[in-house]
């Protein structure tokens, strides 16, 4: 069984009580001075693993044709992809997922090459810029947690339940019936498909695309063209050496007949 | 034995020399040394104190200068080296052996600059060698650590049988005895680890501009390191007739260009079919700063230097450096963008790197300059005498 869990965006209320919950549980330090946790400026960072941010958009209600100011809170951490690109990008198992579904991470194999940055397609393994001996930080999930029947501390800590925490196929069931059942819903599920699938699922009555989610994500695993590559890549190696042992045989051969011809010739 | 210091007047410069060896410091090559200096002192402040402390990396922009010069230009222009190892040693064109030891050593120098490079740049340098132990065998990079890893033995092992012509004298017939197996994996491992260089922007997909990313990237990443082989020995055909006064024949370079250019044909056709294949020929017109830079890099990069080999203009020395300089520039150019140009737009800031992070570079450089400077006055690198059986 593989957990998930399912954000419904028009519960939020923004109170950042999740944020907390997660900085008291991992041990992270409050940067707002640097990078807040909730708010507009809201950014995922090194102590950051999961915030809410704050977005103001424009809304078109039944009863009143001007368009309106809203605001919407859209709480962010890592999604635990099905396919996780840091998982399949790290080249020294630094990255691991569990069958439960979290995607762990484990310093003492790190070598902070930061591949796993570039690999997410959600961008949300940070790094400790100014540290000495750096680490890369992202949710886990609290696998911990969940380990002894916990729920993960934000999803406890929300007094709102704008999370549920569950088997994910039953939660895609779950929200497919919520937006087909509501027609305020926009009809998608963020997370259904992007990048093959991942573990948080996200419903919201705002277009997603002005919430900032990366709309343009593959739908098929980000993993799939270099797990292929690296599938093939040892017969690839064996093939050229052995074409360029023959060659290497074959030109010497030619080149000792050449050169005897040549003697017989003068 | 002592130092012995001649200052030679006619060229400001001062010979120093040691026993057998000797090296010309000439101002230019005391500011290379600067620099070096200046390059360690700011490594040093890094390890101490954090990459944030001497770049302008961030969270937004996670790989910058010194991973696309270092790592994908450096191991890009270095692959001369395999190429012409592959075409005297495996395929024993015995016309190109004449300067098969100068990209030798400069493909090795090259790899060393991408170490360097690498190892200031990773952020647990401590643990560098885990991937040893601990196999991340889905990703390309897995590929690219162990394969550069066991080419620098590789390349070290070859460099080692010029050197014990001068030095340790009787090791040199086992090197003799292993050169053959040392030139065949000496061919296919650069081979799959410059494929899986491009193979590591596989998983950037949405992310890396689609005038870059492609899912054959690995293929042309492939074909481009093959064919700058030959543009980076005309560039160093200048470098060593200005430093040395050593005129390299024409025609091994001319040949060599031709072969070149033939793959580099490929590498046009098939990079107009991918951006074909995959719809994308529109971009081309966007007149975006993207599509810009990817026209300079075609045009200049690929499709003069085309013009230049396969014309009588290839007879011309000025025109043959020329080729040079374009299409090993056109290759900088390719890795730059990709790793910097073509990832703009998605990371949504704009970097440029701090001057830190271009002194470093530039210091790397410099140290990799002299190494061969010293090498091609104390060994017999510029020449061959030897025969390999």
């Amino acid at each position: 069984m593989a957990v998930g869990v399912l954000v419904d965006l028009t519960k939020c209320i923004g109170c950042g009580s999740c944020t907390v919950a997660c900085k008291m549980y991992n041990g992270n330090k409050w940067i707002d001075n640097r990078v807040p946790s909730s708010g507009e400026k809201a950014e995922l960072a090194d102590e950051n693993w999961t915030v809410v941010k704050k977005h103001k958009v424009s809304k078109t209600s039944v009863s009143d044709s001007d368009p309106k100011e809203v605001w919407r809170f859209v709480k962010r951490q890592c999604l635990h992809c099905k396919d996780p690109g840091c998982v399949s990008s790290c080249f020294a198992k630094a990255f691991q997922k569990t069958e439960e579904g979290p995607v762990i991470y484990y310093p003492h194999n790190c070598v902070g090459c930061r591949y796993c940055m570039l690999a997410c397609p959600f961008s949300v393994p940070k790094f400790e810029w100014n540290k000495t001996i750096p680490v890369l930080t992202k949710c886990m999930l609290c696998a911990g947690r969940l380990k002894k029947g916990e729920l993960p501390a934000c999803v406890s800590a929300c007094p709102t339940n704008v999370m549920k925490f569950g088997e994910r196929e039953a939660l895609l069931a779950e929200a497919k019936r919520i937006i087909a059942d509501d027609s305020r819903y926009v009809q998608y599920i963020y997370g259904e498909e992007e990048a093959g699938g991942t573990s948080w699922l996200y419903i919201s009555d705002m277009p997603f695309e002005q919430l900032g989610f990366k709309m343009n994500v593959p739908k098929k695993p980000i993993t799939r063209y270099s797990s292929k590559y690296m599938h093939f890549t040892p017969i690839f190696g064996a093939v050229w050496g052995i074409i360029l042992t023959g060659i290497y045989f074959f030109t010497k051969r030619r080149a000792k007949v050449k050169k005897e011809a040549g003697k017989k010739d003068t | 034995m002592d130092f012995n210091f001649v200052f030679e007047p006619d060229r400001w410069a001062i010979r120093v020399s040691y026993d057998h060896w000797s090296f010309r410091i000439t101002p230019v090559r005391a500011f290379l040394i600067a620099l070096i200096a200046a390059a360690g002192c700011i490594m040093l402040y890094r390890f101490a104190f954090g990459l944030e402390s001497v770049s302008s990396l961030s969270d937004r922009w996670p790989w910058g200068l010194w991973k696309g010069w270092a790592v994908f230009a450096g191991a890009a222009l270095a692959g001369g080296g395999y190429f012409t190892t592959c075409l005297v040693h495996v395929f024993h064109i015995e016309r190109l052996k004449p300067i098969c030891h100068r990209t030798l050593l400069i493909s090795l120098l090259g790899y060393t600059l991408l170490l360097i490079g690498l190892f200031v740049e990773i952020g647990r340098w401590f643990n560098f060698w885990r991937p040893f132990v601990s196999w991340g065998h889905e990703s390309p990079l897995f590929e690219v650590f162990w394969c550069v890893s066991l080419y620098t033995i590789i390349q070290f092992l070859e460099l080692t049988e010029i050197m014990t012509q001068k030095v340790l004298r009787k090791f040199h017939w086992i090197l003799v005895r292993i050169f053959p197996v040392l030139a065949i994996v000496g061919v296919v491992l650069p081979s799959m680890h410059q494929s899986s260089l491009g193979a590591i922007y596989l998983m950037m997909e949405g992310r890396l501009d689609p005038l870059w990313w492609s899912p054959y990237i690995f293929l042309f990443y492939l074909l481009s390191s093959l064919y700058v082989g030959p543009a980076m020995l005309a560039v160093e055909s200048v470098i060593v007739s200005k430093a040395f006064g050593h005129v390299t024949p024409m025609e091994p370079l001319k040949l060599l260009a031709r072969i070149g250019g033939v793959l580099m044909l490929i590498y046009l056709v098939l990079k107009i079919a991918d951006l074909v294949a995959a719809n994308e020929l529109g971009l081309l017109l966007a007149n975006s700063y993207e599509s810009n830079i990817f026209i300079a890099e075609m045009v200049f990069g690929v499709i003069i230097p085309l013009a230049i080999v396969f014309s009588p203009l290839i007879n011309s020395r000025p025109c043959l450096i020329a080729y040079g300089f374009l299409a090993s520039g056109g290759v900088f150019l390719n890795r730059m963008n990709v790793s910097i140009t073509g990832m703009a737009r998605d990371a949504g800031v704009f970097y440029f790197p701090s001057l830190f992070e271009f002194i470093v570079m530039f210091g790397i450089v410099a140290g990799v300059v002299l190494v061969y400077l010293f090498m091609c006055e104390n060994f017999n690198i510029l020449t061959t005498e030897e025969e390999h059986e």
